[in-house]
């Protein structure tokens, strides 16, 4: 008799012990933006064993994800572009940044080689705009003196999808060139004058290293990753500056973050002699009058934790962490604006 | 025997009728609702495409159908491109799979030795069991690389200077474009159309045939004069049943077609049809939004071709009808 109630008792600690774990593996729900989703991932499976909090993030767009958020059919929604202030005040909506990234432009040209090419933003504007067709093209010639560049043609590629990568790259054109804003401007898919399209940055990065003579830009994650040839760019201090993780940092770090309502910050051609000139935040959007305050105290717990913790892992997977200042108010905000 | 069986049937019928006539209506009345269903099911499809269009087609009206821009900044959507896209890349899909899967069903039913026709007819089935985007990934990473280098440089070096059809072949060699996607559908649809042809031509009586090499024909006159107008309507099926595949296939089109909002007088030119346009703009289209209208209004657009070719097809088979044709 005393054995059972020994093994009854064994038996019921085991089960208490287990028990907290099996209670707080919470789950929180979001969709949107496939920029971040890598490291939403890797955070998620790192938040589930430190904090109990698993996280089930769908990867959709970031325009589905804004309009799950606003159908309220998600915990949190996320997105590369920041939403204009109407439509989150409308929709009750808070924002804010979790990482930043960056895009790069990558080249495939017979006899160059990563980070030998000079490009301005201006040539690539009149590169996508069909105006410059050659590689020898006097106007890249002479900025690339010492480079051998072929009289082959350019073959420009882009992100047939709607995507945050094309929205940031269109940005930075439009901040850069005024005949691009003008004829074609900024979006998640724009009316593309020349070029290929192709689907996804896995589509471009193959398509670009498929054809002679192309162009294309992708995250910078997919460029590293699968050893692409990537440019250097001048940026707005006229320096010319290779994609490393140092230029993305320094433009974080030249953000003007404090006169940004709502986070919407523009890092597009950000100042600083070392920073590089397309990065760019990416959002989060979660109910300022959450149907279930727990759940949404969960996700805030979440991203807590991941600003806290989930520095290294951004880096590793070539994000850039928010500043410590950044991530502070944030804090703030949540505190103030969300009922709970 | 089998008219014992049938009798033995009819009377459990009768039976069953006398004494459970609540079976039989609860049967009859699943059975309608299964028709009925099927029909209210595209009805409810076709009509929340049209509502979802309706913004689209109201801000643009019919110039919705004839203009080629697709500008999300400006907010000007048209249609013009993915509906030429569509059908060129349909058409020339057909004029490729058509010939060879009509060879391949004649050669299979008339030529072939007899332990031949079961390998190549399984292999036929497995061609038209393999998934869509398994034919873009290999239309993209094994079919463009070798359209860009050697064969479209080839062309455009024979033909691209010729006066009038030069213009088909001109433009950089991308490997993708219209051309390309054309050729992926063409392999995607044959194994379609040479199966229905096969199965038809073997509908055909054996005494016609017979009674036709009687007479001295060859097998090509009998296969001219006997097997094709016997067989002339599910023909005709059979290849609409291909068009319909290569109307609606997005996934291996998207891969190799360059997706561009141009129309290019090119063949290599890149393009777009209404489901590759559909498939990559839909995910980044805010609720509410014009754009996504459009593409809405697209799909409906796409549902009114289907039914045009459909429609064609039944006129043309109409206007001729042939003593022969049973089928």
């Amino acid at each position: 008799m005393k054995l059972v109630t020994t093994a009854l008792a064994i038996t019921l600690a085991g089960l208490t012990a287990a028990a907290p774990v099996a209670v707080r593996a919470q789950q929180v729900t979001g969709a949107g933006a496939t920029f971040p989703a890598p490291v939403y991932a890797k955070w998620g499976e790192a938040a589930k064993a430190a904090i109990g909090i698993e996280l089930n993030y769908q990867a959709i767009g970031s325009g589905g994800g804004q309009n799950q958020i606003i159908n309220r059919t998600v915990d949190f929604g996320a997105s590369d572009a920041p939403v204009e202030a109407p439509h989150l005040e409308q929709n009750k909506l808070l924002q804010f940044p979790t990482v930043m990234g960056a895009v790069v432009p990558i080249v495939n040209i017979p006899g160059v080689e990563s980070n030998k090419l000079k490009l301005t933003g201006e040539l690539m504007a009149e590169i996508y705009l069909g105006q410059i067709t050659k590689w020898n093209d006097p106007k890249l010639v002479e900025l690339n003196q010492g480079v051998t560049l072929p009289n082959l043609a350019i073959a420009p590629v882009y992100r047939a999808d709607g995507s945050g990568t094309t929205f940031v790259f269109t940005s930075y054109l439009s901040t850069v060139s005024p005949a691009w804003k003008g004829k074609v401007g900024a979006s998640t898919s724009v009316k593309w004058a020349a070029g290929n399209g192709a689907k996804g940055n896995d589509g471009v990065a193959a398509t670009v290293r498929q054809v002679r003579g192309s162009i294309g830009y992708v995250e910078n994650a997919y460029a590293t990753q699968n050893k692409l040839v990537t440019t250097q760019l001048r940026n707005h201090d006229g320096q010319f500056v290779a994609p490393t993780l140092a230029a993305f940092t320094a433009a974080a770090e030249n953000g003007d973050w404090k006169n940004a309502p709502n986070y919407a910050i523009n890092l597009i051609d950000a100042k600083g002699a070392t920073s590089w000139p397309i990065v760019s935040a990416t959002f989060i959007l979660l109910p300022k009058d959450p149907k279930d305050p727990v759940r949404s105290a969960n996700v805030t717990r979440f991203f807590d934790w991941a600003y806290t913790n989930g520095g290294p892992i951004a880096s590793g997977l070539e994000y850039i962490p928010l500043p410590k200042a950044v991530q502070d108010s944030v804090r703030a905000s949540w505190k103030a604006e969300i009922k709970g | 025997m089998s008219q014992t069986a049938a009798a033995a049937r009819t009377d459990t019928a009768r039976t069953g009728a006398r004494h459970g006539s609540l079976g039989d209506s609860i049967f009859a009345a699943l059975a309608t609702g299964a028709g009925v269903f099927v029909l209210v099911l595209l009805g409810a499809i076709i009509v929340s495409l049209f509502i979802g269009g309706l913004p689209s087609f109201r801000a643009f009206g019919l110039g919705f159908l004839a203009t080629s821009d697709w500008d999300p900044v400006q907010q000007i959507f048209g249609a013009m491109v993915p509906i030429y896209g569509t059908i060129v890349t349909s058409i020339l899909a057909l004029l490729m799979a058509v010939p060879i899967a009509f060879g391949t069903a004649f050669y299979l039913t008339e030529l072939a030795p007899g332990w031949f026709r079961r390998p190549v007819g399984i292999a036929i089935e497995l061609l038209a069991a393999v998934p869509s985007i398994i034919y873009g990934m290999w239309g993209f990473f094994v079919i463009v690389p070798i359209m860009a280098d050697p064969i479209e440089p080839f062309l455009i070096d024979q033909f691209g200077d010729l006066p009038v059809i030069g213009a088909l072949f001109q433009g950089p060699a991308f490997g993708t474009g219209i051309f390309t996607a054309s050729l992926i559908l063409a392999i995607m649809v044959l194994p379609f159309i040479a199966a229905t042809m096969r199965d038809v031509f073997l509908t055909v009586p054996a005494v016609y045939k017979e009674s036709a090499y009687g007479v001295g024909c060859t097998t090509w006159e009998v296969m001219r004069s006997i097997v094709i107008p016997y067989t002339r309507v599910s023909v005709v099926g059979g290849i609409m049943l291909g068009l319909g595949r290569a109307l609606g296939e997005t996934m291996a089109v998207t891969f190799v077609i360059g997706n561009t909002n141009r129309i290019s007088s090119s063949l290599f030119g890149p393009g777009n049809t209404i489901a590759s346009i559909v498939a990559l703009e839909f995910p980044e289209s805010a609720a509410g939004s014009l754009k996504l209208s459009s593409l809405l209004a697209l799909g409906f657009i796409l549902f009114v071709i289907s039914f045009i070719v459909l429609a064609i097809s039944r006129l043309l088979l109409r206007q001729k009808p042939m003593p022969g044709a049973k089928a």
